[in-house]
């Protein structure tokens, strides 16, 4: 059995559906410099198998993007070695900045003022967002 | 302080309001031609236009202000690279309103967040184009006596018309509830507009092929061109292009007081014998465009018939 020591201050994302752990990896920490572990399809009761990211010294994460990858995921926050917080994510209703709008006449794809900001305005195994500029509907496939 | 990005910004006793006065400008011009004295209307167009750009400037000329402004990006310090928000900005100093055309959809709502004058969107790409609903409605109530009750046909490309959408959206907010669409199968109006109309405003959407199959029954029979370039081919557009041209000949069978409709540039969808006739009413259109302008730039700067107090 693989075993990977915890953390002494940072976060855990812990039940995400086996594959996307590298997908949030891809996402939100392929640029950073601190240390990170990525365990992939670790035995779960409830998931059968799931992927964890432990990262040190981190505690911002973006959990709009962690919704709209796997909404199943929950965040620990550890501090000195002790878990102080545990956050549950959710599909995102409203979400700024972090995906482009899929209309390529945008005007958020050209100004750097224009920060695309979506509604939720669709869940049917795809999620549906609408864009504050343009109104048009960008798909978000979970 | 408001602005006007699309027609959803206004209820519908504003854009009543606007109408009634934008017809009372029309028949008193005299009465407002001070109503904008000493107030600068910045017309920024970062993409041509002909009758939107002149109509705004002809608005602010006959309501007693200046107009000040460029035509084409390439004049302007876009060009530089400047942002958007920076030269809204700018021009906010310069100026008391301001009206843009912009190719990015979503342009003048950024410029909303950055301004510090109203701001009126004179056509993002291919999303949105208050005044020109406004346009639409304001002849709608001058020829037809109110904007409610009729049956519409909207014929051409019903795909890609911001117009279209944008008109028919806000005459099912007035309650008109029966629309027929004719157009090819290519351009048909949009699956997510459809459903919006039929789930929001319970309207009745006949498709028909052909426009001679209800010229008989409707009250205003909008046209609109069908570009070349949205064919996949010149066969198609060979094949398609007069089946979607109003000719004096398929007027006869019309209502005595239809009207006919079109917001221009017309290329060869109708024909230049229905120019003459009397139910022909697309030039006017034109005309009452500038008053309806005329009404919205006194409202949202607050002056003449809107002004406060």
């Amino acid at each position: 059995m693989l075993e990977v020591n915890g953390i002494e201050n940072g976060i855990v994302i812990d039940h995400m559906h086996a594959g996307n752990g590298l997908k949030v990896f891809n996402k939100l920490f392929a640029d950073t410099e601190n240390p990170v572990v990525l365990l992939m399809n670790v035995k779960s009761g409830v998931l059968g198998q799931k992927d964890i990211i432990k990262i040190e010294n981190t505690f911002e994460v973006n959990l709009d993007l962690l919704g709209l990858i796997d909404p199943n995921i929950t965040v620990n926050v550890i501090q000195n070695g002790k878990l102080v917080d545990k956050k549950k994510v959710e599909i995102p209703k409203v979400i700024k900045g972090g995906i482009a709008c899929s209309n390529p006449r945008c005007i958020t794809h050209t100004d750097d003022y224009a920060i695309p900001e979506f509604k939720l305005v669709g869940v049917n195994g795809r999620l549906k967002y609408e864009c504050s500029y343009c109104e048009e509907i960008t798909t978000y496939k979970l | 302080m408001r602005h006007l990005i699309e027609p959803e910004d206004l209820t519908l006793e504003e854009i009543s309001d606007l109408v009634d006065i934008g017809l009372d400008m029309y028949e008193n011009p005299r009465v407002y031609n001070k109503a904008c004295d000493g107030k600068i209307l910045a017309s920024l167009f970062f993409e041509p236009s002909t009758r939107t750009k002149f109509s705004f400037d002809s608005a602010m000329m006959r309501l007693g202000g200046n107009v000040i402004g460029f035509a084409d990006a390439n004049t302007s310090s876009a060009q530089k690279g400047e942002s958007l928000a920076d030269t809204i900005r700018v021009m906010g100093y310069y100026s008391d309103i301001i009206v843009m055309r912009h190719p990015k959809e979503g342009a003048p709502k950024l410029a909303s967040q950055y301004s510090s004058v109203p701001i009126i969107n004179g056509g993002d790409g291919g999303h949105q184009h208050p005044t020109q609903t406004l346009t639409d409605l304001i002849t709608i109530k001058k020829y037809k006596g109110h904007i409610d009750g009729h049956s519409v046909a909207f014929c051409g490309d019903l795909k890609y018309g911001r117009t279209v959408h944008s008109l028919i959206k806000t005459l099912a907010r007035f309650g008109n509830k029966k629309f027929y669409l004719i157009s090819p199968e290519e351009l048909k109006l949009p699956s997510s507009l459809k459903r919006q109309l039929i789930e929001k405003y319970d309207v009745e959407l006949i498709e028909v092929n052909y426009m001679e199959d209800v010229i008989d029954v409707v009250d205003i029979f909008y046209m609109t061109r069908i570009q070349k370039e949205r064919f996949f081919n010149e066969e198609d557009y060979l094949k398609l292009k007069n089946s979607y041209k109003l000719t004096k000949d398929k007027l006869k069978n019309a209502k005595e007081d239809m009207i006919v409709m079109h917001p221009l540039p017309r290329v060869n969808e109708i024909a230049y014998d229905v120019d003459t006739d009397k139910r022909a009413v697309y030039f006017e259109q034109t005309e009452l465009g500038v008053y309806v302008r005329m009404a919205l730039i006194t409202k949202l700067l607050e002056v003449g018939p809107y002004v406060r107090g």
